[in-house]
């Protein structure tokens, strides 16, 4: 708080009785919390310790899937979003419509059918791969997976660190040019620690998206968390593999949530008044 | 059925609407009005909205009644991605033997019937949600699905086989012929099970429809597929699959594979079950089943008597 005092106005008296606005605002959160009661006393009741023991190695093992699916396919994107970054925010007219083209085909169409074009496209040119040695890599469902999901994420990630960087006022740039600071080093030293904390929540968007998007590998014969649900339900027509899925991708989304608000709050400390 | 649901939901609506209406001349002229003064009105207005519901629900029950009357159709649920059996035809038709069944069926029953066409893997689930009544889609009578819906007897019996690329070294169908080797299947089958049960020294890689898995059989991904011999046969034998060999059949295991592809029904509907036998054993009996065969097959797919 700063020591100038601050008019605060009175908040409106709370109101009296029962107004149709309160007696529908507790019916909906009655309604919620039936749900909840609902779906928890479903799982209990539900619950199948033989069905547990048979299939929760199995979710485990997919969850590894999806989270190093996820983690290397965002590690690569974020590599490659630099030079896509730096060519979209480049004067050569070529450079920034290659990198516009790129950004646009891969935000502008979705990832499924990006993930289709890699995996089945790509298996119509083996002869040619053979000859250039990739067909060993596009061999693997995972690695197709890997290659088409680090390409859109880098064209989200290279977006989301233009318009970070963008959102810095010029004249930063052009003090640290007054104080005879190289181009790299302004970047490095005084823009990018701006730009990054307004990228932040972009990035943790951007990473919430692509562990729910993941789930379309599935398709392409990966055995990921989704996967795994399919096949579960597949031998035991059970909507509870579903369920269960559905509550392992809350859970991570939630400590993903939880994390990027941490960081946001260890990187903001210096702008708390 | 939305019209019973929107007639409910139009008369109160207009109930509602029309207390509100009320309530708001009933304020403005306070306190001389003379609705407010009359004895027994809030009793009155209740009993209105209550005849009002009561008269919106039976007038739901009735259209219920006449749209159940009416309905003589039977919807059938077929996959049409698993030719020769079914199949979608570029502009959309459903056809094969399955189909063809179905319809001959239908008629013995002297039923209007309908098809649906949806995805494997949701195949079971949507029956039991009431997408459509009845699976005539190849579907093998085991006792993992006989637990979620009620099978009728099959209606053809052919044994799975192993189909490879031309080079392939795969001699046999053995799990010791395909250690080591990648295998395509599609899911949610019985050869799906058989493959990841059997063939536990290879990766079996589940498709969505078989389409997929001869796609990736076609371009190296797949070192063998597994599937019904007469799938892979007609694959074999169109342009699209011509890399590839039948390396030899595999003798059926009851457990896994059941006793054949029978017509699944909601659990309890075992009026529809009887009717459906009859009419299987009737096309048996009339010729009418032999035609269709002989239409898709040049031999019997019927199989043994079991």
């Amino acid at each position: 708080m700063s020591a100038t005092a601050t008019v605060v106005e009175r908040p409106p008296p709370r109101a009296q009785g029962w107004p149709r606005r309160r007696i529908i605002g507790y019916a909906l959160v009655c309604l919620w919390i039936a749900f909840g009661v609902g779906l928890v006393s479903y799982l209990v009741v539900a619950w199948n310790s033989e069905l547990f023991a048979k299939y929760a190695p199995s979710y485990l093992q997919g969850l590894g899937v999806t989270l190093s699916l996820v983690g290397i396919s965002i590690t690569l994107g974020a590599i490659l979003s630099l030079p896509v970054a730096y060519a979209r925010m480049s004067k050569n007219r070529i450079l920034s419509g290659l990198a516009y083209c790129y950004v646009y085909f891969f935000r502008g169409t979705p990832l499924l059918v990006q993930t289709f074009l890699v995996y089945y496209g790509v298996g119509s040119f083996k002869p040619q791969l053979e000859m250039v040695g990739l067909w060993g890599f596009f061999r693997e469902a995972f690695n197709c997976g890997v290659f088409a999901f680090a390409l859109n994420t880098a064209a989200y990630q290279a977006e989301i660190l233009r318009g970070a960087i963008e959102s810095v006022p010029k004249g930063q740039w052009e003090g640290a040019a007054s104080l005879g600071l190289h181009k790299l080093q302004t970047l490095w030293k005084i823009i990018l620690p701006q730009a990054l904390i307004v990228a932040l929540r972009p990035y943790g968007n951007e990473l919430i998206l692509m562990i729910k998007a993941s789930a379309i590998v599935a398709i392409i014969t990966v055995y990921d968390l989704m996967g795994m649900a399919k096949l579960a339900y597949s031998r035991t027509f059970d909507i509870q593999a579903y369920i269960w899925v559905a509550i392992v991708y809350l859970v991570i989304v939630e400590i993903l949530r939880h994390g990027i608000e941490w960081i946001e709050r260890r990187i903001t400390i210096h702008l708390k008044r | 059925m939305q019209i019973p649901e929107a007639t409910v939901l139009q008369l109160l609506f207009s109930g509602k609407e029309w207390e509100y209406r009320r309530q708001r001349a009933v304020k403005k002229h306070r306190p001389q009005s003379r609705m407010e003064q009359r004895p027994g009105q809030y009793e009155r207005t209740i009993m209105r909205i209550a005849l009002r519901i009561a008269l919106a629900a039976s007038a739901a029950l009735l259209t219920l009644g006449v749209a159940q009357a009416q309905e003589k159709t039977l919807k059938i649920g077929t996959e049409g991605a698993y030719p020769p059996f079914n199949n979608l035809t570029s502009d959309g038709q459903l056809v094969g033997f399955d189909i063809d069944i179905a319809k001959a069926l239908c008629d013995e029953m002297k039923v209007k019937c309908t098809f649906v066409a949806q995805d494997w893997d949701g195949i079971i689930p949507a029956l039991q949600a009431g997408k459509f009544d009845a699976i005539v889609a190849s579907m093998s009578i085991t006792p993992e699905r006989a637990e979620k819906v009620d099978f009728t007897h099959k209606y053809y019996n052919t044994p799975p086989a192993i189909v490879a690329p031309k080079d392939s070294d795969i001699k046999g169908v053995t799990k010791e012929d395909l250690a080591g080797k990648t295998i395509g299947v599609q899911a949610a089958t019985t050869h799906f099970n058989y493959s990841s049960k059997i063939y536990t020294d290879s990766t079996v890689k589940p498709y969505p429809t078989a389409q997929e898995y001869q796609l990736d059989l076609a371009n190296g991904r797949l070192d063998a597929a597994n599937d019904d011999i007469v799938v892979l046969q007609q694959w074999l034998d169109s342009p699209d699959g011509a890399c590839c060999k039948l390396v030899g059949a595999i003798k059926p295991v009851v457990e896994i594979h059941g006793p054949g592809a029978g017509i699944a029904v909601r659990k309890g509907e075992t009026d529809l079950v009887n009717q459906f036998n009859a009419a299987i054993d009737a096309i048996r009996a009339n010729g009418k089943y032999k035609e269709i065969n002989d239409k898709y097959f040049k031999f019997d797919v019927y199989g043994g008597d079991s």
